[in-house]
């Protein structure tokens, strides 16, 4: 059994895990973590590319800006969640669309 | 490989806690710990400055931030909880089956790799810092840009409007 083959089998549930939650969720914050589970799929597979490899160097560089990128997408996320529960008192993604101007 | 097993196992189950469990602090302490068993796999993939990354802004951070987030936002009643864990239970039914579905289909085409691996010597290469400092200092702008683009939004997002 090959290494690579068995990370890819869990890696493929950790995608699957998190566009389930994406697209199931009613609440603005569980579809965040749902990108968020998906954001941890795509680092375990740069790092494992990495190590197979052999470039493990190259693959935490990219990692680490992954990560950078991710924190300013989640705060500004979280920000975009209160700014919809100030405005309609709930934070459905439905009532996304009624955000006009 | 045990080990790996064992970590990738305790790595799905806890993605899995963090979908299906009804409160969001208990969603949100499970995708901590879905971060820390991420940056020990990474860890034993020969990755230390990635994992520590992962752990202390993922694991710590992000959390903090979620449940700054929930703090700010209405609390669920007992009544609508139980509507809602009962949606939750009729919604998610098929999600284990998708998953081990998924996984026999995976293990039945990848357990087998049908391609050849490009390298599998470990190449010689430049220190991570001196890789991120050296040859990939376009990544370190693009970082600063964003950190910047960030600070801005959650300045005009964060702002009291006015009344």
């Amino acid at each position: 059994m090959h290494l690579f083959g068995v990370f890819s089998i869990f890696i493929g549930l950790l995608l699957i895990t998190g566009i389930y939650c994406m697209l199931v969720s009613f609440n603005l914050i569980r579809v965040i973590i749902g990108f968020e589970i998906l954001v941890k799929a795509a680092t375990l597979l740069i790092i494992l590319a990495g190590y197979v490899c052999g470039r493990t160097a190259l693959a935490q560089a990219i990692v680490i800006t992954l990560i950078v990128i991710e924190i300013v997408v989640m705060v500004v996320a979280g920000g975009v969640a209160l700014w919809v529960f100030r405005h309609n008192k709930n934070i459905d993604p439905r009532s996304l669309g009624n955000l006009k101007g | 490989m045990t080990i790996n097993l064992i970590l990738l196992f305790s790595l799905i189950f806890a993605a899995l806690w963090t979908v299906l469990t009804v409160r969001l602090i208990r969603s949100i302490v499970g995708l901590a710990l879905t971060s820390a068993v991420l940056s020990v796999i990474m860890y034993r993939l020969h990755s230390p400055l990635a994992a520590v990354f992962e752990l202390s802004v993922c694991s710590g951070l992000i959390s903090v931030i979620f449940v700054t987030t929930v703090s700010f936002t209405q609390r669920i009643s007992k009544d609508n909880l139980l509507i809602r864990r009962k949606e939750r239970f009729l919604k998610y039914w098929y999600l284990p089956i998708i998953l081990i579905l998924a996984g026999l289909l995976l293990s039945r085409y990848l357990l087998t790799p049908q391609f050849t691996l490009i390298a599998l010597e470990p190449a010689k290469e430049l220190d991570v810092r001196n890789l991120l400092w050296n040859a990939r200092h376009l990544d370190l702008l693009g970082q600063v840009v964003m950190l910047l683009a960030g600070a801005l939004g959650v300045v005009v997002l964060f702002k009291e409007s006015k009344k």
